[in-house]
């Protein structure tokens, strides 16, 4: 019996991260809801928390194998309705698909637990959204194919959608109208991308592309380029880099807690289909197309990160100051990306993971000291004292000081990293110089914000509050701050981790044999020319069994 | 081992002292601060049993891998210096917290304070213990974090939050700095361990990017060791309690650059640039600071500038470089150490017992707390360097390499000219606060009796002004073996033969600091007739261009600026985001054509132009012209966009593509109720607000746009391609049991995109419901054109309509449905067909009727029905698990099974089925929710008034 | 002039329509174009498996067929699309019932965020 089930988990695992969750949502519909009643916490709400929660930190345990098996050196390859790739629709678990995962995943079981505290009564069929948005997620990080990623981005998407303007309210709708047009125009580019790729390349699966790429001619090249750079945009405004960040502030500042908190993992999507599309398939081995975006990603990058850093020092509430600094975060990533070498690929998904972390974290505590700062919430001005100033200052202190890149928190880790990787490419000062003054103003920016928020505080009448801070919300946030602290703890581990997904990345030709080889085709050329079908066309002989 | 003694404070201290201080009883304060003690004097213990080893020359070492990734380890080194370092933190740490415990108010916490001060005592003790680079940063910034605590520590006072915010910016922010410096300094050398670096020196000195490292490094140790220009934070840090400024600004973490120039003079130092800068920021730093203490009225910033100045001292025998200026800066170290740690002390006696610190409020205290002012005068001697007091020796030492310097030659004359100076302002205001403070008469004291401080505040100053005493008499027989072996261990080799002691005989640098002595005196004296002194502001010198005025302003700027350009890019305005957005996908689109090859029309055969293509194009055009102009009228320009999607589809047709045809035209039809249904409750007009500006910038947008794809389409479309297709054609019917190719793709090839795209249609659905909950809005009788928006207004014809389609339509339906594996169709379509119809139904049993059925309990049927949808495509799929089979295997994969013989078209008819399904559920949802939404329809409400928006 | 071209500058000029749309202050309009914006980006994809006329993809003994595989997408396309207009169209109901007023940004040109902004 448990072979057969140990059987199973090895067949399948690579695809339970997209099940799972698709499951849960559907059995959750199925449960129903209580109905219109907001905040009212029936029985239906308790089982569906119960399931919700269940099927996370299953999931949860899903990727964490799916990473040590990664680790382990195996690059899982599932071929999805038994077609071989690149025709059919292939998932692919390398290190990198594994990490991003696990951190998903890793983030959603605390986020999750925080939203049972209240936040999932606020409005209609939150658990089996959040689902969703977990399948999309997953779904994203797990799929070997062009096509694919985009039904799956529409998937994390349109749950996002939804997610944002939970709990509802004027300012979730404003804010939803923009993020949703936006992202509604950016799905029509998505698109058109594809197609061009498609319409050049001939192929959707990324490994094939990978060695397509290399084979194309002049014209197709500078079109395939053309594709690229459109889906760099559209990845683009995902991650919020320059110009298109502008929509992220307001956003996440109005989502609610846990769903700003899962938003944190949103802006990686964009940053991880950078490195798929841009840095691996569009790399250096990519012949005539190799190193598109070179001439931008750098650039942009670094100026996501000053005027991310920029606005933090001029966020006037909490909630904007975080929203802030994870555009600067993702300005950092990118850098290091854009720098095209493997130690500086490993720098920014070291980077990556800290910040996302942190980043989430930090969505969940602004509310919980929002919430005990009266009628001021979390707005930077002087507020009666909260009620537990030290449990609240302790946090923030932590997850400030983590973000500003203090040592020993894996911010600083990671900014060392970036420094020590850079420093052999030719871009070093710049990059230097962004990085260390970057670093210097957030320092700056929250010294002040934590100044106002814990010390500047007004004379209060009778003892202060502690609503909405129930030790299930607390401890939800401490789950996330405490992360940080492994983060640092294991940095090593992780690094080494870290190293061999880069070290993977950048030899495209390895990936593509395994994805392509596993199944049989290794012929690196799986497109032929298409003339209408001509001699192609096979049909089965009446009367045999189709 | 080395590990323990800095754990000791770091997890035991912070966390013993936090608790007790947390939980209140009888005598938890004294508990405290007891607990506070014995963690320190465990920590020193376990120093001074490795003590005789290393006073004997050994050097005791430890290490263990953290990050060796990034070269960060736990490495330790516990050597002379370090030794003599965390002596003086430990040590003196038990005198500040036998001090702060009866300093500390009755309503200042005190677990708070403790607890902060042990984690500054593990940053400090790490800094000095660490052989790692990059582990001595992660103390660094931790004692720059503890004092941005402790500074703050009275967090109601305004100077206290500003002085702490300064404080950490202008430290923190060199902090960064020396990080980059470190980092360089590891690229050159590949480690980041202090020992192994000291053997590279020379290759480290050589390097190019050695002028940089060093920079950076010194950046970090002058923010910290506050030297000129950065050494405004200090003053500002006063505005902590006493032990604090004690403890930190004067002890101890103001000493932290100063030991990592020591400490890294076998690696850096010796190079000229190294002494230009170390020498000379020092020198500066000394004089400066020396001549502005003299007319600092507030007590502690007198001793804040005289710290300054005497760190700019020891900075300046660092820079020299030579081995006994070496000797001359650790005894001069501990020296400071003593004599200012008790003055600071006896400043916060003062202030504690007369309630001001303002030597023009004070005066005559010497008759009324005799033991304080011999203290604080015996102190105070040692600062001015008097014979007999340990101050004095070093300051000799530091003339003596000062003279030798000046003899080098050229304009080094300068340099023991200047010493001699500074040497004379130090004791001038040596004087002043002697005589400001304890003599003359006393002036307004807030609290005029003040009387001698309880023992424990007492009993530190007097240990120290004793050391003060004893050290000055018999040097070398005190502190003699310590500052060799620290010496020893700063320069890597011992220093030439030396003899700490009072008297060298008659020479220059006696001469000198006699000259010091007796002009500091009469320099007070001069200053001080007629109280004119009193009258001085120093502050007003230097007008606007103080460090603190340049910094605040600078920070207001910066928060100002930051405010404007993120104001300016970030407008909320959702038009200005898109046309960013496009004009960035057209510059990136353009720029690899621009900037390299560009491919033309390529050369596959075109097709010949019809009359009815002609026609249709010609329709499209009218109607997007249309649309632009005219889209005003809203209801307009839906009939419009309908026959927009009308000329597609029959594009798709008409280029053999049936199946997206017929999808199109259903997803047309049920768009288009939608898009009415919602028109119903919108304003029927679009006001013509946009400026011409806004219109032409749009309109360029537009046709760049447009114009870019044309052109894409055009080249793609001119020219032939490689693709995997042939792959479909060769398996779709043998394999996938399907001729209809692209059914067979949808359900099979890629059946896992259709999955995840109805499930995109379920979450939108369900989306809506979650959306549209809690809102009910009426909707007005008639609309503006007089139509009315009730459906039972046309009962007659809708129910001819529903009588005949609905039986129509599920006939049509089945029929699609089986046709869609081998034909045009499928479950997408059937799905869409039954909701219209469905839909029509309802509506044909008139309105209330519809609602009920409609409304279906809040929805919660149909969602039902898309989890049921959702459930069977997504079960069909994991059926395949059962046969071993990876997710979504059609029944194809085993034509070994001859019973399964049928099973093919089965799996996939079954998926279909899903979809199908969870089609229907998706529509009849949405279509209800926007009904439920205008559920009962009254008379427009005034709060909802569809006049409202016309303009 | 050949069909190619008719297509093309069909793409292009309802892409150029869309965008115009899209562009627009009030949340109508803008559904509208991002429709049309979905009719140009279908078509061009159909596109990529350029123009067949009479081959229709279902197979049979003789014949040429149109590629399978970007009729397969639009239609995955084509139903995204369905569903986000429907959710869109009700995102921009309950945005003006919130917020009083239909522009993209929440409230009139003019009025602070957050007023009502109904002109008299």
């Amino acid at each position: 019996m448990t072979d057969v089930v140990t059987q199973f988990f090895s067949t399948h695992l690579a695809v339970l991260p997209v099940l799972l969750p698709l499951f849960t949502a559907i059995s959750l519909l199925l449960l129903g809801d209580e109905g219109g009643q907001v905040g009212h916490t029936g029985s239906r709400l308790r089982r569906a928390r119960v399931i919700s929660l269940g099927s996370a930190v299953l999931g949860a345990l899903l990727s964490w194998r799916l990473m040590t098996e990664a680790a382990n050196g195996a690059l899982t390859v599932y071929p999805l309705g038994n077609w071989p790739a690149p025709f059919g629709i292939v998932l692919v678990v390398d290190h990198l698909s594994a990490m991003m995962l696990a951190l998903t995943w890793t983030i959603a079981v605390p986020v999750l637990w925080y939203a049972t505290g209240g936040w999932d009564a606020h409005g209609r069929h939150f658990h089996p959204l959040f689902h969703f948005q977990l399948m999309g997620l997953s779904g994203a990080f797990v799929t070997g194919d062009l096509f694919n990623l985009f039904v799956f981005f529409e998937v994390l998407l349109i749950a996002s959608y939804v997610l944002l303007v939970h709990g509802q309210g004027r300012e979730r709708f404003r804010a939803g109208i923009h993020y949703v047009v936006l992202n509604l125009v950016a799905s029509a580019l998505f698109l058109i991308g594809l197609a061009v790729i498609y319409g050049t390349a001939g192929t959707l699966n990324m490994a094939d592309l990978a060695l397509r790429v290399a084979q194309l001619g002049p014209d197709e090249a500078a079109l395939l380029k053309v594709g690229g750079m459109i889906l760099l945009v559209v990845f683009g405004l995902k991650a919020a880099i320059v110009p298109l960040y502008m929509w992220l502030p307001g956003t996440y500042a109005v989502a609610s807690a846990p769903v700003a908190a899962l938003f944190a993992i949103m802006t990686k999507v964009g940053v991880y289909s950078i490195i798929r599309v841009h840095a691996v398939i569009l790399g250096d081995s990519a012949g005539l197309a190799a190193r598109a975006v070179e001439p931008w990603l750098l650039p942009v990058a670094l100026a996501t990160t000053v005027l991310g850093v920029l606005g933090a020092l001029a966020a006037h509430s909490l909630s904007r100051l975080v929203a802030y600094l994870t555009v600067a975060s993702v300005g950092t990533i990118l850098a290091a990306v854009g720098l095209f070498t493997p130690t500086t690929l490993s720098a920014a998904l070291y980077y990556m993971v800290h910040s996302t972390l942190v980043v989430a974290a930090l969505f969940l505590l602004v509310e919980l000291v929002a919430s005990q700062r009266g009628t001021v919430g979390d707005k930077l001005q002087p507020a009666p004292p909260v009620a537990q100033p030290v449990l609240l200052g302790l946090m923030t202190l932590l997850g400030a000081a983590s973000v500003a890149g203090l040592p020993p928190l894996p911010g600083f880790l990671g900014k060392l990293m970036v420094l020590q990787s850079a420093a052999a490419t030719p871009a070093h000062a710049v990059v230097w110089a962004v990085v260390l003054t970057g670093g210097f103003l957030t320092l700056v920016g929250l010294a002040r914000a934590g100044a106002i928020l814990f010390w500047q505080v007004l004379p209060t009448d009778g003892q202060p509050v502690a609503s909405g801070s129930s030790w299930r919300l607390t401890s939800a946030t401490l789950g996330l701050l405490g992360l940080s602290l492994v983060l640092a703890v294991a940095a090593s581990p992780l690094k080494r981790y870290t190293d061999a997904a880069a070290a993977q990345l950048s030899d495209p030709a390895v990936y593509a044999r395994a994805v392509l080889g596993q199944i049989g085709t290794i012929s690196s050329v799986s497109t032929r020319p298409y003339r209408g079908g001509e001699g192609e066309v096979k049909l089965p002989i009446k009367g045999d069994a189709p | 081992m080395l590990l323990t003694i800095i754990l000791l404070p770091l997890l035991a201290g912070t966390l013993l002292t936090g608790w007790s201080g947390a939980l209140p009883s009888a005598n938890f304060r004294r508990r405290t601060a007891w607990l506070a003690a014995t963690v320190t004097l465990a920590s020193m213990g376990l120093l001074l049993t490795q003590a005789p080893a290393v006073m004997g020359g050994a050097t005791v070492q430890s290490f263990a891998p953290w990050v060796p990734e990034v070269g960060l380890n736990l490495g330790l080194r516990l050597d002379g210096l370090s030794l003599m370092f965390a002596l003086l933190i430990t040590g003196m740490g038990l005198l500040i917290i036998l001090y702060a415990d009866s300093y500390l108010g009755k309503d200042d916490p005190v677990g708070k304070f403790f607890s902060t001060l042990m984690l500054f005592m593990a940053a400090m003790l790490g800094i000095v213990l660490s052989d790692n680079l990059l582990l001595l940063m992660v103390f660094w910034e931790l004692t720059s974090i503890s004092s941005f605590l402790l500074v703050g520590y009275w967090k109601h006072r305004a100077d206290a939050r500003a002085g702490a915010r300064m404080a950490l910016a202008i430290t923190g922010g060199g902090g960064l700095a020396m990080l980059g410096g470190f980092v360089l300094l590891g690229q050159i050398a590949g480690t980041y361990e202090i020992s192994q670096m000291s053997a590279m020196a020379a290759q480290i000195q050589t390097d190019a990017r050695y002028p940089a490292a060093l920079i950076l490094i010194l950046i970090g140790c002058f923010t910290k060791s506050a030297q000129f220009p950065f050494h405004f934070w200090l003053p500002q840090a006063m505005a902590a309690p006493t032990p604090v400024s004690a403890y930190l600004h004067s002890a101890t973490m103001v000493k932290a650059g100063i030991f990592l120039l020591a400490r890294l003079t076998p690696v850096i130092g010796g190079s000229e640039l190294f002494m230009t800068l170390v020498a000379g920021t020092g020198l500066v730093t000394l004089a400066f600071a020396a001549f502005i203490a003299i007319f600092k009225h507030d007590l502690k910033g007198l001793l804040a500038y005289s710290t300054i100045s005497h760190l700019g001292l020891i900075t300046f025998l660092i820079g020299l470089g030579s081995p006994l200026a070496a000797v001359a800066a650790i005894f001069h170290i501990l020296n400071h150490a003593t004599f200012k740690a008790a003055l600071f002390m006896t400043a916060g006696i003062v202030d504690h017992e007369t309630g001001t610190r303002d030597m023009r409020q004070l005066g005559g205290l010497w008759r009324l707390m005799p033991w304080t002012a011999t203290l604080a005068m015996t102190a105070t001697a040692a600062m001015a360097g008097v014979p007999l007091f340990n101050g004095f020796v070093s300051k000799e030492m530091f003339l003596t390499e000062a003279v030798l310097f000046g003899q080098s030659g050229d304009w080094r004359w300068l340099v023991p000219a200047v010493a001699s100076l500074a040497a004379l302002c130090s004791v001038a205001y040596s004087a002043r606060l002697v005589h400001d403070t304890f003599f003359g008469q006393a002036r307004d004291l807030p609290n005029p009796h003040p009387h001698e401080p309880p023992w424990g505040m007492k009993a530190p100053v007097a240990l120290l002004a004793i050391t003060c005493v004893v050290v000055g008499l018999l040097p070398s027989l005190t502190l003699g073996p310590l500052v060799l072996t620290a010496s020893t261990a700063m320069l890597g080799q011992p220093p030439p033969e030396f003899h700490l002691a009072i008297w060298h005989g008659f020479n220059l640098p006696l001469l000198l600091s006699m000259l010091a002595l007796a002009g500091g005196v009469g320099l007070y004296a001069l200053l001080a007739r007629g109280g004119r002194l009193h009258q001085l502001q120093s502050e007003s010198w230097f007008g606007a261009v103080t460090g603190p005025n340049l910094f605040t302003q600078g920070n207001d700027r910066l928060f100002a600026w930051a405010g404007r350009v993120t104001a300016l890019l970030e407008i909320g305005s959702l038009q200005r985001y898109i046309a960013w957005m496009l004009m960035a996908t057209l510059v990136l689109a353009a720029s690899p054509l621009l900037w390299g090859h560009a491919p033309g029309t390529g050369n596959r055969p075109q097709l010949p132009v019809t009359v009815i293509a002609l026609v249709l194009w010609g329709v499209l055009l009218t109607a997007c012209a249309w649309l632009v102009l005219r889209h005003h009228d809203r209801f307009q320009s839906v009939i419009i966009t309908g026959v927009v999607g009308l000329v597609t589809s029959l594009t798709f047709i008409s280029f053999s593509a049936p199946d997206l045809a017929l999808t199109q035209l259903t997803v047309e039809a049920v768009s288009t109720v939608i898009l009415l249904m919602g028109l119903a409750l919108l304003p029927r007009q679009t006001p013509r607000e946009s400026s011409a500006g806004r219109r032409l910038r749009d309109g360029s947008l537009a046709l760049a746009g447009g114009t870019a794809m044309a052109w894409l389409s055009w080249v793609m479309l001119t020219r032939d391609y490689d693709s995997i297709a042939w792959y479909f054609l060769n398996h779709s019917a043998i394999a996938g049991g399907g001729t209809n190719v692209v059914n067979v793709i949808l359900v099979d090839f890629r059946g896992y995109d259709t999955l995840g795209e109805i499930t995109v249609l379920g979450i939108a659905a369900v989306g809506v419901l979650a959306l549209m909950d809690g809102m009910r809005t009426r909707r007005p009788l008639v609309d503006d054109a007089g139509r009315h928006w009730t459906f039972a207004s046309q009962p007659l014809m809708l129910r001819v309509a529903a009588r005949v389609l609905l039986p129509l339509a599920l006939v049509v339906t089945l029929y699609i449905f089986m046709r869609g594996h081998n034909l045009p169709g499928g479950g997408f379509i059937a799905g869409l067909i039954t909701a219209v119809a469905l839909v029509l139904q309802y509506m044909a049993m008139g309105q209330s009727r519809t609602e009920f059925l409609m409304r279906a309990r809040g929805g919660r049927r149909f969602v039902r029905w898309i989890g049921l949808g959702l459930g069977i495509a997504g079960l069909t799929g994991v059926g395949a698990f059962v046969f071993g089979q990876p997710f979504l295997t059609s029944a194809h994969g085993y034509p070994f099974v001859p019973l399964l013989g049928q099973l093919p078209l089965a799996t996939a008819a079954l998926f279909d089925l899903g979809v199908f399904i969870t089609v229907v559920g998706s529509t009849l949802l949405t279509l209800s929710t926007l009904g439920a939404v205008t559920s009962d329809s009254a008379a427009a409400s005034p709060r909802h008034n569809d006049q409202g928006d016309r303009s | 002039m050949s069909l190619e071209f008719l297509v093309a500058t069909g793409i292009g000029t309802v892409t150029a329509t869309g965008i115009y749309l899209v562009l627009r202050g009030r949340t109508w309009p803008v559904v509208i174009g991002l429709s049309l914006l979905g009719y140009a980006v279908n078509v061009f994809i159909f596109a990529m498996g350029r123009l067949w006329q009479d081959a229709a993809p279902i197979l049979s003994a003789a014949g040429r067929v149109a590629d399978p595989l970007p009729q397969a997408l639009v239609l995955t396309a084509i139903v995204i699309g369905f569903a986000t207009t429907g959710f869109v169209v009700e995102l921009a109901l309950r945005s003006r019932h919130e917020n009083g007023s239909d522009h993209v940004d929440g409230h009139e040109p003019g009025h602070a965020p957050g007023s009502r902004g109904n002109k008299p």
